[in-house]
């Protein structure tokens, strides 16, 4: 009772949807669900804002509640460009949840979740309440797989070593290191095995660092070292846009896995054969799902990731919980923005039938996604996804990859941005 | 073969024009026109109303001009870049079906800063040259016309200029119209189909 309470306060002041609450409960508890049915969200990112959205936008007598740690949400997708010098400052990639959850009717949680309970469908957040629920949606993105690093601690080695794979605060570290770096350093960027969320993320970033280099310290350059065989998505595309602008700037090395971090030395290890030694060190970790889903036990066999429904998005191993966005496994559907934004849809649509005991709908979904090879051109890769025999594939001939660099995709590219991220904030 | 029995599958959704489907294994039923559209609104808006310059509002097309939109993005007829690619996962009745759903939705009224004596000029030219296609101020269109009204000028620009390049093949008609107008014409009609709302 008291813990309802404090949520309920907590609600009232968290987003002006204190006017909606009158008509979800009996008891004025707000978080008492004994009136309705309700749709627990887990992660306010790409995923979560969207999948929160879409179920109120398709059935306003299902109760959502988003949880989410931050008020404010940064974009990964874009923040290269922050990285390399083309954008002032992260405020356009940064959305709040005010006026999603006030046009929606959508009762936002500023907490993190610290327990699930998959029996009871209840989760526990850090102020100790619990939130009952119908389904929930973990839409977390990703945590790190840290120990396959030898001498990587999370809480300090970001510091000197950013990874810069979740947008905020470590994006800013980087590029306040790459302007620090005197002209004729080395930068290191270490790429991890796949999968990972955004393929071609690395390589833009490379291609943002480099160009960065070329304009205001020529006699620096950029070493990839990459975990996989080769650059594992516009392959093409990159080498091409490197021997174009940034021909001996970037060192490329494929099959060159970091298994170990001296942030003292400023060094990595390449699987104890090798020291690479950098002025500025940017190390991707390998991933995982976030931590919230490892508190539910949807992840997988493989310890990564969360195996899901390929219509539905439920969980294979938890009933009643759904999992979205970079920590599930969609099949053929990359780890991207735009994918947790389509499979966001897909979950809620079928939430909402299975809810009101109606038949789920086939997935049908998209992804887009473009990188940045320069200052004005851009590269994509698109996708159109089906699920057949329960498994989400690509549909056959169509989809793929830009014939080359384009200027237009470059504005294109813009406009997705605003989009997208006016979709998740309104 | 996996290939082909995919798109058998795709051919019988087709054919019940989106009835259910009741066959050994079925489980779900074939996405419906909203599963198709939302997931465009990634980049095209929640419901098609878009809010990046470069990018068209669906919300309120005619279902005859999404259809034929997609059929010439899919072909190459209509030069893309993303689209041409995405249409290519889509049959003819997945076009119906977004159509439908996008002809559903109302205009999306956008804000931007337009010249207001462009504008004033745009409505007397639209009104002489364009309005036997362009209905309503641009609001409708005949057959398979899109709706202008509303739609961001550099979405417009950037149309405008492909077809004046020939990159974008315009109908005979507007071709007629077109062809007597000055850039500067062009430029106040395009100013007065993104301010009417």
């Amino acid at each position: 009772m008291t813990t309802d309470r404090r949520n309920f306060l907590k609600l009232m002041g968290a987003g002006g949807v204190g006017a909606s609450l009158a008509a979800c409960s009996t008891t004025g508890t707000g978080l008492d669900k004994s009136a309705g049915r309700r749709v627990v969200v887990v992660g306010g990112g790409y995923g979560g804002t969207i999948a929160a959205k879409y179920i109120r936008m398709m059935d306003k007598s299902i109760e959502v509640v988003l949880i989410e740690p931050n008020r404010q949400f940064v974009s990964c997708p874009f923040s290269n460009l922050y990285i390399g010098g083309l954008l002032p400052d992260l405020s356009t990639l940064t959305i709040g949840y005010d006026k999603l959850a006030a046009n929606h009717g959508i009762k936002m949680v500023h907490d993190t979740v610290t327990a699930v309970d998959p029996v009871k469908k209840t989760v526990t957040v850090s102020s100790g309440g619990t939130i009952d629920y119908d389904r929930l949606v973990l839409s977390p993105g990703i945590d790190f797989r840290t120990e396959e690093i030898a001498g990587y601690d999370l809480a300090t080695t970001p510091q000197i070593m950013p990874h810069a794979w979740k947008a905020g605060p470590q994006t800013v570290l980087l590029r306040k290191q790459l302007e620090d770096m005197p002209n004729g350093g080395t930068v290191v960027l270490s790429v991890p095995l796949g999968p990972f969320r955004c393929p071609p993320g690395p390589y833009e970033r490379a291609s943002m660092i480099a160009m960065y280099l070329k304009q205001h310290k020529p006699k620096s350059k950029i070493v990839v070292l990459d975990a996989n065989p080769d650059i594992v998505s516009k392959a093409g595309l990159f080498r091409k846009g490197w021997k174009k602008h940034y021909e001996g700037i970037i060192q490329y090395r494929g099959g060159q896995k970091v298994t170990a971090v001296d942030a003292k030395n400023r060094s990595v290890s390449i699987e104890g054969m090798e020291e690479v030694k950098g002025d500025v060190i940017n190390v991707i970790p390998p991933q995982r799902a976030g931590l919230v889903a490892g508190k539910a036990g949807v992840i997988g066999p493989d310890k990564k990731w969360c195996p899901v429904n390929g219509t539905t998005f439920e969980s294979t191993l938890q009933k009643n919980i759904h999992v979205i966005g970079d920590a599930c496994i969609a099949g053929a559907m990359p780890k991207s923005g735009y994918s947790a934004n389509s499979e966001a849809k897909i979950c809620a649509s079928n939430i909402v039938a299975l809810m009101n005991g109606k038949e789920t709908i086939d997935m049908s979904g998209i992804n887009v996604c473009f990188s940045f090879l320069s200052a004005k051109e851009a590269v994509s890769v698109a996708g159109v996804y089906a699920v057949q025999d329960g498994k989400i594939i690509a549909v056959p001939n169509s989809g793929g990859v830009s014939p080359d660099l384009s200027e237009v995709e470059a504005v294109y590219a813009s406009s997705w941005l605003k989009n997208i991220l006016t979709e998740m904030s309104t | 073969m996996e290939q082909k029995r995919w798109s058998n599958q795709w051919g019988r959704w087709a054919l019940t024009a989106g009835a259910l489907v009741i066959s050994a294994g079925a489980v779900a039923a074939p996405p419906s026109p909203a599963m198709l559209a939302n997931a465009c609104a990634g980049c095209h808006g929640t419901y098609g109303g878009s809010a990046g310059p470069a990018m068209p509002s669906l919300a309120g097309q005619s279902k005859e001009a999404i259809v034929v939109a997609m059929q010439k993005f899919k072909s190459g007829e209509r030069p893309s870049t993303v689209m041409g690619r995405l249409a290519k996962g889509y049959t003819d009745a997945d076009f119906a079906a977004m159509g439908a759903f996008f002809a559903g939705q109302k205009l999306h009224p956008t804000q931007q800063t337009l010249n207001p004596a462009r504008v004033a000029r745009g409505a007397s030219l639209q009104e002489a040259n364009c309005s036997r296609c362009h209905l309503e101020d641009g609001k409708e269109g005949k057959d398979d016309t899109p709706a202008m009204a509303s739609q961001w000028l550099p979405y417009l620009e950037m149309q405008m200029a492909l077809y004046l390049e020939g990159k974008r093949k315009m109908p005979e008609k507007m071709a007629e119209k077109v062809k007597p107008l000055s850039v500067e014409d062009l430029e106040a009609l395009l100013h007065y189909y993104a301010s009417v709302k």
